[in-house]
């Protein structure tokens, strides 16, 4: 057996340009995988010189997955920059939006990108390992999934005018009042969209109990976890204080977004586009932390919504109250939120202010500096924006959800190759593993390096000496 | 006959205009049923076929090596080449970088950012892409059929796929060539 390198090429179902390269030692076994991200596009450059009124505009162009974050963090760094506070009816109206997207985002990820591993099996044939396979394999579940994706949506393009990148927000509030009948129109599709998620939280929940061994080695390991929180906290993915626990579930810090830079310093390698963000006072890379489904009921201790409330006090069981490590968690805490997502917009429908038309402060008194965040669906979204006395861009910072787990999703790779694959012959359900260990945290690779990429897949294997010895192309 | 084949992929873009494809929703199936779907992003087949697909749809500018291989792949090996949303027709939002140098970008970036920590540095691997010039895809390999749109409407997207699906040839005009 002789030493080889492996590249996966690009990892599929996943949003962004990223690969794997897995070194394998002279005993067959891996001794290290390294999890690159190979995309940058220079959104925190070439936003110099714009005007911060145009940043919920140009920002969402980082991301078509999740637009409404990049749109929202944006509006909202904007309303610091500008001292103009939105009036609660348009915090309300961008919450709702948010919860639109959360809904899409969290449906797509779980039924269409990783629930081909979970539904058809890791080793399925890569041919039909897609959604299309979902679709021949249980027709009815599909367009129940195609169902939810379209409510989430609905939501998103009713307020903005469109599914993908909408125009909505604007710093100090947002351009449009909800009519009675839009409100009813979303309301509408509620019942069957929460019906389609609690199918999903039944089948995450299934296939648990019936891959516990799985569960149990699959990228298991300790960490921070940071999030949004309510005053009592609550679950919170629009605005918040940010909350950040250490491996035992104790607070490390309690702080304000504006504050992150007392608190967040990010490390580069060589081999990434891609930073990894720490937790400053513990330093690299003791500091790490996860964000995401999981970062975020790990931190919380309750959820204000009943039905994903009465869930996520079965989630919390799993480790008796102490935050949940393993990585395939995943996707059940995805799906709990998916459900807090939906019962939130009841909530939000509901309130008398919904329909209010105070939707806009028009005060502007440029502070020159402002901070937005809000919780991604793949976790804690930061926009810091400099602006001279006109609110003309200076400089601009951003920490991306993604990147938070950057760190996690190295360590995953890793921790999966050294389980699953081994020589000499290495299978390509083993290499699909490595795979849905970046999958579980729905990495959004466009955020994260501001940049876009996928990853398919082909494997290299090297000799010792660096020549080529057989190349495998996944699935052709 | 068989269905004709359809590959997919994505490069400088943001996934929005993949997002938009899947927004055409139940139609999807449609889609499946008139075309053989080979790899895309959100499949598990890693390139387009060697044997050749039909059509081939690129969203996305070019901005680096890696994007290059992408793009010529894939002009190789589909006979019909349809470059999805402003991306991949003008460049699109990402081109803005064209007006700084590569190396001031990347500066920003990895070492000059305030959250960045001391030992900031650019990445430089041979595991990683080089960076170029954002460039539209028509700059770098010939394109048959041009969507613009950022991203373009679902309803286009379905109208293009399903016309190129039973070998007609879209006519992008009118209420189609509408963007936003």
């Amino acid at each position: 057996m002789v030493a080889e390198k492996i590249t996966i090429e690009p990892v599929t179902r996943i949003e962004g340009h990223a690969k794997v390269t897995i070194h394998m030692g002279d005993d067959g076994r891996v001794s290290r995988a390294f999890f690159h991200v190979n995309e940058f596009r220079g959104f925190e450059k070439f936003c110099e010189g714009r005007m911060v009124f145009e940043m919920p505009y140009i920002t969402p162009r980082i991301c078509g997955i999740c637009p409404v974050s990049h749109h929202l963090a944006a509006a909202k760094a904007g309303d610091v920059v500008l001292g103009a506070p939105p009036p609660r009816p348009a915090s309300l109206l961008r919450e709702l939006m948010h919860m639109g997207q959360i809904v899409q985002s969290h449906g797509m990820h779980f039924f269409e990108l990783a629930g081909p591993d979970l539904l058809l099996g890791f080793d399925a044939d890569p041919a039909i390992r897609n959604v299309l396979g979902i679709v021949q394999a249980n027709p009815d579940l599909a367009v129940k999934a195609v169902g939810l994706r379209k409510w989430g949506q609905t939501i998103i393009a009713t307020l903005g005018g469109k599914r993908v990148h909408p125009n909505f927000a604007v710093p100090g509030g947002v351009n449009k009042a909800l009519h009675p009948s839009e409100r009813d129109l979303i309301l509408q599709g509620l019942a069957s969209s929460i019906e389609t998620i609690q199918v999903g939280i039944a089948i995450i929940r299934g296939w648990a109990e019936r891959n516990m061994e799985d569960i149990q080695k699959f990228a298991v390991f300790p960490t921070g976890y940071m999030g949004l929180i309510t005053p009592e906290n609550g679950l919170e993915l629009y605005d918040g204080q940010i909350r950040l626990i250490d491996r035992n579930g104790d607070q490390l810090e309690r702080f304000s977004a504006q504050n992150y830079l007392d608190v967040i310093s990010e490390h580069v390698e060589d081999w990434s586009y891609l930073k990894f963000p720490y937790y400053k006072k513990m330093g690299w890379p003791q500091g790490v932390y996860r964000v995401g489904p999981l970062g975020r009921l790990n931190i919380s201790d309750k959820v204000d919504t009943p039905l994903a409330n009465e869930e996520f006090q079965r989630f919390k069981a799993l480790n008796n109250g102490k935050p949940v490590e393993n990585t395939l968690y995943y996707h059940y805490a995805r799906m709990i939120e998916c459900l807090f997502a939906a019962e939130r917009v009841q909530v939000l429908l509901d309130d008398p202010d919904i329909l209010s038309t105070d939707i806009l402060n028009t005060r502007t008194e440029i502070k020159g500096e402002g901070v937005g965040v809000i919780e991604a669906p793949r976790g804690t979204l930061l926009h810091h924006y400099w602006t001279d006395e006109h609110g003309q861009i200076k400089k601009v910072n951003l920490i991306v959800s993604t990147g938070h787990n950057n760190w996690a999703m190295s360590q995953a790779v890793d921790s999966v190759a050294k389980t699953y694959v081994q020589g000499p012959k290495v299978t390509e359900g083993m290499l699909n593993r490595v795979e849905a260990a970046i999958r579980a945290y729905d990495p959004c690779l466009s955020c994260s390096t501001h940049a876009v990429g996928q990853m398919p897949m082909v494997v290299d294997v090297f000799d010792p000496q660096g020549n080529l010895v057989q190349t495998i192309h996944r699935g052709l | 006959m068989p269905k004709p084949k359809i590959s997919t992929d994505w490069m400088c873009g943001c996934a929005g205009c993949h997002m938009s494809l899947l927004d055409i929703d139940e139609r999807i199936l449609k889609i499946a049923e008139l075309a053989d779907i080979r790899a895309t992003p959100i499949t598990d087949l890693k390139e387009p076929d060697e044997s050749g697909v039909d059509v081939g749809v690129l969203e996305g500018g070019i901005n680096n090596t890696a994007n290059e291989e992408v793009a010529h792949r894939m002009r190789k090996r589909c006979k019909i080449l349809v470059a999805l949303g402003d991306c991949a027709v003008f460049g699109g939002v990402p081109a803005m970088r064209n007006f700084f140098t590569l190396e001031e970008t990347l500066r920003r970036a990895y070492i000059e950012t305030e959250s960045t920590d001391s030992e900031g540095k650019i990445p430089s691997d041979p595991e990683l892409a080089r960076m170029t010039r954002v460039r539209a895809v028509h700059e770098v390999v010939p394109v048959d059929i041009f969507v613009p749109g950022c991203p373009p409407d679902p309803d286009v997207i379905y109208y293009v796929l399903s016309e190129l699906a039973q070998g007609r040839k879209p006519e992008l005009k009118g209420e189609l060539l509408h963007w936003h």
